[in-house]
């Protein structure tokens, strides 16, 4: 009797507690690829947390004699590991910086886009009616057109500055959002475990917080971490092409377009921040397919059933858009 | 079949009318173009007269239906910079933007099935690993990067192609391979996606027991089922394409309909960048129709449904 009721019970239980970092760093040391991702990352976030304090006036300090150094020239200080630019600032120094703009300016579009998100899609889904046709409607049109032509139409109009730029990227990302925690919520509130608490009285505020959302969180959170490096491309784009982060702060993309002027003259200036925007993404897209594939229960079984299962298995199916 | 078209129509069609409602709002948002025409010493009346001149001293419901007439007329007015009627200058950029995207597309597909397949056929060799991570990175390089790299290799350094322009092939080559590269790698990992699923089926799983070889079993009987995703992703992308153009024909020089938008952004040539816009949405409108049409053609769940 108990063997038959276990199953049961368990199909209607909140899902089970999700890997622990233990477990988590334990799989990671099988995944090579997603070790040395994840070890790329650690090491860009320490080296833009530390550059945030040492390297602002590195970056901008300007050294006519040390004008357009090639890579590697350490002679004259490790800020020239990577070069300098027509005006002898460090390149290295300007990545650090550039980096901290466009990291800070994806995670924060990434952040608010999953809590605007979230909040949309489960009352979209959850209410239903006009309200859930409206938003859906709306969350077409964007979804319909192309991030980049939205966002520089929608650059046109409003000056171009930081807090411009990441409505203008929450914008494009939130239907993304929207679509998968409505669709979450929809199938989730036909739930057993979602009628019984509303037989018991739950409010509806109860129900979303305590038994939908734990729920459609972990799958928006995957979604996220992939996002993260479409919406540093996306920004790179703008930036380059000078909608987006302006000068004199630096960004990625804007050093990209900056150096470009320079390409015969000095390569380094667009091949190393290029290289960065290159290293994270992929680094980004590894570390996230490999999250996915470890978080999903369905897929972590087969992991301890057979290692090599480690790599991304689905890749590309979240990438649909 | 004829259903599922016509719902998927009037549901394109609604989104149009809302995207092309929104660039009229946001055109009229964007300041006054007094400001930036005339000269500051301006008068009230010149001012006045300008406003008339370009229909702006109205109430915003005639300005709204006479831009739902222009709409009609695909007549938005003369170019403030050019002289020439805007759509003109639109419609005389897209076919350039257009025949890149034509060749960026097959390029993109031409890659990514092989690359795909060769990734889910053997997915833990090193063959199936290196594929998989190339597909991973050539979906995460930034079209400018590739351009910009492109010019620096081939043209600086080799001096085999040229850096911009148009012209003979030498000068599609660099904008091509830009364009194709990010479709490319997502393609490529949908391929994978795709086939690795398929590949585990039992009906391949029968096909293998028959003796069917192995290109036959990839190409003849999985990738069919590949077919569907492909068409979805690849006509995101193509749409992607149409508006990536906008980056790459900047580098390139490239006279295309995303250079002619960028340029009439910087220069506040309002009435190109309406009729710019309007060209890419509903290109990208009539694009979303054909891959409905392609997708019932090719799944008799929606045709027959």
């Amino acid at each position: 009797m108990s063997e038959l009721a276990a199953p049961l019970a368990e199909d209607n239980a909140p899902p089970p507690k999700r890997a622990g970092w233990k477990t988590l760093i334990a799989a990671l040391r099988h995944d090579h690829l997603a070790l040395v991702a994840a070890i790329y990352l650690a090491l860009l976030g320490l080296l833009l947390i530390v550059g945030a304090f040492t390297m602002q006036d590195l970056a901008s300090q300007q050294a006519l004699r040390q004008r357009n150094l090639p890579p590697g020239s350490i002679e004259t200080g490790w800020q020239y590991l990577l070069g300098s630019d027509s005006l002898g600032r460090s390149v290295l120094a300007r990545i650090v910086v550039g980096g901290l703009r466009t990291v800070g300016v994806s995670i924060a579009t990434v952040a608010i886009s999953v809590v605007v998100g979230i909040t949309l899609g489960i009352l979209a889904g959850y209410r239903g009616g006009i309200f859930d046709a409206l938003i859906m409607r709306a969350a077409d049109v964007s979804l319909a057109f192309p991030g980049i032509l939205l966002a520089v139409v929608l650059l046109y109009i409003f000056p171009p500055a930081i807090i411009t730029v990441i409505i203008v990227l929450v914008f494009n990302r939130l239907p993304l959002y929207i679509r998968v925690a409505r669709a979450e919520t929809l199938e989730v509130r036909e739930r057993l475990f979602v009628s019984a608490a509303r037989v018991l009285g739950a409010s509806g505020w109860r129900i979303t917080r305590k038994h939908i959302l734990p729920i459609v969180a972990p799958t928006i959170l995957t979604i996220a971490t992939l996002d993260l490096a479409v919406v540093m491309l996306v920004e790179s784009s703008l930036s380059f092409l000078g909608m987006g982060v302006q000068p004199p702060s630096v960004s990625w993309g804007l050093l990209v377009a900056d150096g470009r002027r320079y390409l015969r003259a000095a390569w380094w200036l667009t091949f190393f921040p290029g290289l960065a925007i290159v290293l994270t993404a992929v680094a980004i897209n590894i570390v996230s397919n490999w999250l996915r594939v470890v978080l999903d229960p369905v897929q972590a079984a087969r992991l301890h059933a057979v290692q090599p299962e480690a790599g991304p298995a689905e890749g590309g199916q979240n990438d649909r858009r | 079949m004829t259903a599922f078209i016509l719902k998927r129509l009037a549901h394109s069609l609604i989104t149009l009318a809302i995207f092309l409602t929104l660039i009229f709002v946001f055109v009229r948002l964007s300041g006054n173009p007094a400001d930036l025409y005339l000269p500051l010493n301006s008068t009230q009346e010149m001012r006045d007269a300008f406003a008339a001149r370009i229909g702006l001293d109205q109430p915003i419901y005639v300005q709204f239906g006479r831009f739902v007439l222009d709409l009609m007329h695909l007549d938005f007015g003369d170019s403030f910079v050019r002289e020439q009627p805007a759509m003109t200058v639109a419609l005389s950029a897209f076919p350039r933007t257009l025949m890149l995207a034509a060749l960026a597309m097959p390029v993109a597909l031409l890659i990514a099935i092989p690359l795909g397949s060769a990734a889910a056929y053997r997915p833990f060799s090193i063959g199936g690993r290196t594929a998989t991570v190339g597909a991973l990175t050539a979906a995460s390089v930034p079209d400018f990067w590739i351009g910009i790299m492109g010019v620096l290799w081939f043209s600086v350094m080799l001096g085999w192609l040229p850096t911009s322009g148009t012209g003979g092939w030498q000068y599609w080559v660099l904008p091509v391979v830009a364009l194709a590269a990010r479709p490319a790698g997502i393609l490529a990992q949908v391929v994978r996606g795709t086939m690795v699923q398929t590949l585990a089926s039992p009906y391949i799983k029968a096909a293998r027991a028959k003796g069917v070889g192995k290109s036959a079993l990839i190409f003849k009987h999985a990738f069919r089922n590949a077919t569907l995703p492909v068409i979805t992703v690849g006509g995101e992308q193509l749409a992607g394409v149409l508006s990536g153009a906008i980056v790459v024909e900047t580098i390139f020089g490239w006279p295309g309909i995303g250079k002619t938008m960028i340029d009439s952004i910087l220069q506040r040539d309002f009435s190109v960048v309406q009729a710019s816009a309007v060209v890419i949405a509903c290109s990208i409108f009539l694009l979303n129709i054909m891959i409905d049409i392609l997708y019932a053609r090719l799944d008799p769940r929606i045709r027959l449904g």
